[in-house]
């Protein structure tokens, strides 16, 4: 396949702060024990997509990942680790690694993606449409504890987030309206040639722009030399792409377009029946019709170019780390609903208990939990729906619920944690209460404090005591 | 247990009710537009004959074949001549169907007939709303059904509009049935209406869906291959909406969008799509050919010419489409093509050849003649050699021989053509001169229309005696009319309506030409340049902005600017009559307090504008030296002074008066910029500004720049006086 593939990993994002820090990059986050970019790295293993540029913001999370990256897969993939400036957008990262990139179409993927649809899929998309961009979408997920959480009640009015408004045709293969970001949030504008070519159009706000996208190589450095504003894959450029695809500016077929009139109309029509053949449609796409003309007659050739979309099924896991809350759900997932994600083989009881892991007498660890490699528990204690990573010391008396601890936490007696994460390193002290909370690595909770909602980080050490 | 039981008993009852309750319909046989004038000045429209039949036939054949038991028709433009015309029917006398008419001469829209219909209080069930100039074949058991359901579940669920794809060409924006492209947004889950736009602006390149539109939807689908049939199934709360919301004219313009756009009371309404069935409105005259060929191709069955739905003469139907009745005369070499009607006792000369074509019954259609795609009516006499393409041509119309109908030619009734005369494309021509443009309040989309109707009783007069004045005032008509329409003609040519060539062109019977439709691509493809510059200056953030968000900033300013100039002017002419005319302060306040209230300004804007006019009224009272000035103003001062302290409440009121005075006195009327302090020691004395005042001012103005502080300089002394008077006093 000729599809090169780019990773972009990020570097240490702002939102998932306490939880990243310059020695663990967004990229490396623990996701069931397991840095979360690894399932990105197997999801495209697996479509036996090996020729990888991972892209990395900053030098030094750059050098770990790549770290990480040589360890873990020396022989399984072929990876290159470009480092890049911090915040030079999605747009910018593929600009400064151009060079790299030579194959005709392009497969970029956000590092911080974990889901179970397989990209190929969508390269296929791709190329059976001949599009400019082929977009993944997924159903939005509900964020939130899901509804067997202990704050079941509560969620039930919850509605499913939106993220994105997209427009679609009634084949539902081809992308005419995306809104993003803040734009979701305001009133809908839709251009109305669009909507006349193609006579009908479903807007669509239950679906999650899975940021995985097959770009036509030659199309997307088209754009990205000419564009120079444009900053984000996401906000920038596909927009655009959605926006322009009636009257295109790409010169999408150096040669072809240099060719007379006559000429063209007829490499069109090989061109519908063509892809006639590859969509096994009766008719021909709304934009090969628009481009045709009316009466079949090409008396404009219109440019046009294809926006195309992979709708993963609803049955699909597709979530997207970006967010605390996002991080405790996919965590949370991972080794519950989702659990063929994790790779991990899960035990009679529905869990997984390193063997290496020390249980205190009548402790319990539920359905749904992971127990790290070298991780001691005391007595008494209970785990429900929560991760815990390598080498943790848990005292007596601890609950653990529904939260993410990370490696070599030591948990003093008779601490209670609900819906938190605690980070590498952290120490609780006896009898900590903590709820909806994060801790950052290397923190110290003093013995018998109480927090709900907040989020520790030593560097708010001195402030907060 | 029992009251379950009586509860079912009673929705028994109620389902018994309704199944006896006679389904209603209401017709309106006047569309409230002018579309097919000059021919609707003397026939109504719904009486013009499609395919050789009235259209009203068509509608009201297809409310019997839907059961549809009773049907109002509501008559106002010619509301005689269609009370006739329905009289003398069939329709009368049939069991279960009656028709009752409602008559009216002062409804001007659809709006005013619904009103007028609930006021006869006649309709008490979910009925169906249609204008007599829709043609259909669907089954309404389906429709009703659904709109039943809904109302059960929800009795806001007031409406169901029947629908049908129809996609606009994208080249000139309408419809095959030359209606202008419509946008709409519909639920795809429950077919709830969300938005519609029809009468759409080109130039706006998108259109604007609210926001929460798709916080309540998972999903809306867009649609621009819809076509509004205009078959709509209603609830008897929409008349009282109509009475309710006496500015609802249109039924689409006013009253859908209203209910959209309204979402206090919830009203809802949904979409009906039909499939296989046929349903079309005769919007114009390009509909009018549309519909006429739908039917002559059978897509309306059973509402085509071979089958006798009413009573007409069911013409036989033979190869390629043609439709032939008994009795006509015509010659054997003459060639009749394919998809043409030809009515009964019509006899056709040698070597005519008609071809798309209907004709009507009892025409004399002369030898070489030439008739493609038009429509002949009845009684027509077409002398040889004739050539008639894409027209339309009414009753009792005599083309002597020769004469040639271009494209898009409509000849109403009785019209006669002079010999080898050509009548231009599109030209319009009646026995009735065109009603010249009246004054009309322009601000009703119906100002014209009610203008039509108001002379509608005259016009029908006119028409109804129109054979016997005709002759007499023949000779006279003749006479200049002759130059329009060719020698031995009669009628005048009509100039091109309001909406302009462009609107003849899409609305006509004819084809768009094809060097016009090249125009329309050019201009498209221009239209695209435009809207690709466009796109090169979005903003790189992706994001569309709104139209005036960017530039709204400072249009409001400016307006607000402009306002407060055209409240000066007011408040000073104002005040300049209660000088001349003795009015009493009172009135004056109650005037200058009208006025701010519609300016929506402040006292502070009165008070300044107040002494604004005052100090000008002391400028322009004639003065020799700047001591007289001083004298006047204080005249004016001492006479209005409790005018102007009532608008002083406080102290920033004050302060605002010296800062216009000031202003005054740089700007429009220098010359008290010499008596700037005595002025000031003026309104001092008078209790108009208080000591505070004009500390605060002075205070105010400490830091200001040194040309600012002229005025300040010059009344240090005042000032300096001031503190000092306190000072003693205390």
């Amino acid at each position: 396949m000729d599809f090169q593939v780019v990773v972009l990993a990020g570097g240490t994002s702002k939102e998932l702060i306490p939880l990243v820090s310059k020695e663990v990059p967004k990229a490396l986050l623990p996701v069931a024990n397991r840095p979360v970019l690894s399932y990105v790295l197997e999801l495209l293993e697996q479509s036996n997509l090996k020729d990888l540029i991972v892209v990395v913001e900053g030098e030094d999370a750059a050098l770990r990942v790549g770290g990480w990256i040589s360890s873990a897969y020396v022989d399984r993939l072929h990876v290159e680790v470009a480092a890049v400036p911090e915040d030079v957008g999605t747009a910018g990262a593929l600009r400064a690694i151009g060079h790299h990139l030579t194959a005709h179409d392009i497969l970029v993927v956000s590092g911080d993606l974990v889901c179970d649809v397989p990209p190929g899929a969508v390269a296929a998309a791709h190329r059976r449409h001949d599009a400019v961009v082929t977009a993944m979408l997924c159903s939005a997920r509900v964020s939130g504890p899901s509804e067997s959480g202990s704050a079941g009640g509560k969620d039930k009015a919850k509605k499913p987030g939106r993220y994105n408004i997209i427009g679609l045709d009634p084949t539902q293969q081809f992308l005419l309206f995306i809104a993003a970001g803040a734009e979701v949030e305001k009133d809908i504008r839709v251009q109305k040639s669009i909507l006349r070519a193609v006579g009908q159009m479903e807007m669509r706000a239950d679906l999650m722009d899975a940021h995985l996208y097959a770009f036509k190589r030659s199309v997307l450095q088209e754009i990205l030399d000419q564009k120079e504003t444009f900053q984000s894959l996401r906000q920038d450029v596909l927009p655009y792409l959605v926006r322009s695809q009636l009257r295109s500016e790409l010169s999408l077929h150096g040669a072809q377009s240099e060719e007379n009139g006559n000429d063209k109309v007829s490499s069109q029509d090989n061109k519908v029946t063509l892809s006639q053949l590859l969509t096994n449609s009766s008719t021909p796409s709304f934009l090969e019709l628009y481009a045709v003309g009316p009466n079949g007659s090409a008396l404009v050739p219109s440019k046009t170019h294809k926006c195309c979309v992979y709708i993963a099924g609803k049955n699909k896991f597709c979530a997207r780390l970006n967010s605390i809350q996002a991080f405790s759900d996919i965590n949370r997932d991972v080794i519950g609903d989702a659990s063929h994600l994790s790779g991990y083989s899960f035990s009679a009881h529905n869990n997984i208990i390193h063997p290496s892991a020390v249980l205190g007498s009548k402790t319990t660890v539920g359905p749904q939990c992971m127990l790290g490699e070298g991780s001691q528990m005391g007595d008494k204690c209970s785990v429900k729906r929560s991760v815990i990573g390598r080498h943790c010391r848990i005292g007596s008396n601890v609950k653990v619920v529904n939260s993410v601890i990370m490696n070599h936490v030591s948990i003093g007696d008779g601490c209670s944690i609900q819906g938190s994460v605690i980070c590498s390193n952290v120490q609780l002290q006896d009898r900590v209460v903590l709820k909806d909370c994060q801790v950052g690595a290397g923190f110290v909770v003093s013995a018998g404090s109480e927090y709900k909602g907040e989020s520790l980080a030593r560097k708010e050490k001195c402030q907060s005591q | 247990m029992v009251q379950k039981k009586a509860a079912s008993r009673v929705s028994e009852d109620a389902e018994e009710e309704l199944a006896r309750a006679p389904l209603q319909a209401v017709l309106l046989a006047d569309s409230f537009a002018q579309k097919f004038r000059p021919i609707t000045l003397e026939r109504p429209k719904v009486l013009l004959p499609l395919v050789n039949i009235p259209m009203i036939d068509y509608t009201l054949a297809w409310l019997e074949s839907a059961g549809v038991e009773e049907v109002f028709v509501f008559c106002c433009a010619h509301s005689r001549q269609v009370i006739d015309y329905l009289n003398n029917s069939k329709w009368f006398g049939q069991p279960n169907f009656t028709i009752k008419t409602i008559e009216s001469h002062n409804s001007v829209s659809a709006g005013d007939a619904l009103r007028l219909i609930y006021e006869q209080n006649v309709i008490y069930e979910d009925f169906i709303l249609i204008s007599g100039d829709t043609l259909s074949n669907m089954s309404l058991t389906q429709a009703l059904e659904e709109h039943k359901e809904r109302r059960k579940k929800n009795s806001n669920a007031v409406m169901t509009m029947v629908i049908k794809k129809s996609k606009p060409s994208p080249l000139t924006h309408q419809s095959r049935l030359g209606t202008d492209e419509l946008f709409m947004a519909i639920d795809p889950e429950t077919k709830q209406l969300l938005y519609y736009e029809d009468k759409a602006d080109h130039l706006k390149g998108s259109i604007t869906l609210d926001k929460m539109l798709l916080a309540d939807n998972p999903s809306v689908s867009l649609h621009n291959d819809k076509q509004d049939c205009y078959i709509d199934i209603c609830s008897p709360e929409v008349l009282s909406l109509f009475t309710d919301n006496f500015d609802y004219q249109h039924l689409r313009r006013h009253f859908v969008k209203g209910l959209l756009v309204d979402d206090i009371m919830g009203y809802k309404i949904f979409t009906h799509e039909i499939y296989s069935s046929y349903a079309a409105r005769i919007d114009n005259f390009r509909s009018y050919d549309t519909v006429s060929k739908d039917i002559i191709q059978r897509w309306t069955y059973p509402f085509v010419p071979d089958v006798q739905f009413f009573g007409n003469n069911a013409a036989k139907l033979e190869r390629q489409g043609m439709y032939r009745s008994s009795g006509i005369v015509q010659s054997r070499s003459a060639q009749i093509g394919p998809f043409t009607v030809i009515g009964n006792g019509t006899t056709i000369g040698n070597n005519t050849k008609i071809s798309n074509s209907v004709v009507g019954e009892g025409c004399n259609i002369g030898s070489n003649v030439a008739i493609e795609g038009s429509y002949i009516w009845h009684n027509v006499t077409i002398e040889d050699g004739c050539t008639i393409r894409h027209a339309i041509v009414c009753d009792g119309v005599i083309m002597k021989s020769g004469a040639v109908l271009e494209p898009g030619v409509v000849l109403s009734f009785k019209v006669v053509i002079g010999q080898q005369f050509v009548v231009p494309a599109y030209s319009k021509v009646s026995l009735l001169q065109q009603p010249t443009k009246q004054d009309s309040d322009e601000e009703l989309e119906y100002a014209d229309d009610s203008s039509g109707i108001v002379k509608i009783p005259s016009i029908t007069c006119t028409s109804d005696k129109l054979s016997g004045k005709l002759t007499s005032e023949l000779s006279e008509t003749q006479r200049w009319a002759t130059s329009e329409v060719g020698a031995g003609g009669v009628g005048f040519i009509w100039s091109v309506g309001e909406g302009g060539y462009e609107e003849e062109l899409r609305h006509s019977v004819a084809p768009i030409p094809a060097d016009k439709l090249a125009e329309i691509i050019q201009a498209a493809n221009d239209d695209v340049e435009m809207s690709a510059q466009d796109g090169n200056l979005l903003p790189p953030s992706g994001e569309l902005q709104p139209d005036s968000n960017s530039i709204g900033s400072e249009d409001n300013i400016e307006d607000m600017r402009d306002d407060y100039i055209y409240f000066e002017k007011e408040v000073e002419a104002t005040f300049l009559r209660a000088v001349q005319e003795n009015i009493t302060e009172e009135h004056v306040v109650l005037e200058v307090n009208s006025l701010r209230l519609s300016y929506n300004k402040t006292s502070v804007d009165c008070a300044s504008a107040l002494f604004y006019s005052m100090m000008k009224l002391a400028l322009e009272t004639p003065h020799s030296s700047t001591s007289e000035l001083l004298g006047n103003a204080t005249n004016v001062i001492g006479t209005w002074q409790k005018l102007l302290k009532y608008y002083l409440p406080s102290l920033d009121e004050e302060i605002e008066v010296i800062l216009k005075f000031e202003e005054m006195c740089l700007e429009s009327a220098k010359e008290f910029s010499s008596i700037f302090v005595q002025v000031l020691h003026l309104l001092y004395d008078k209790d108009i500004l208080q000591e505070d005042a004009i500390h605060n001012w002075a205070t105010e103005k400490e830091g200001a720049d040194e040309s600012d502080k002229v005025f300040l300089k010059q009344s240090e002394k005042f000032i300096q006086w001031l503190n000092e008077a306190s000072e003693e006093e205390d």
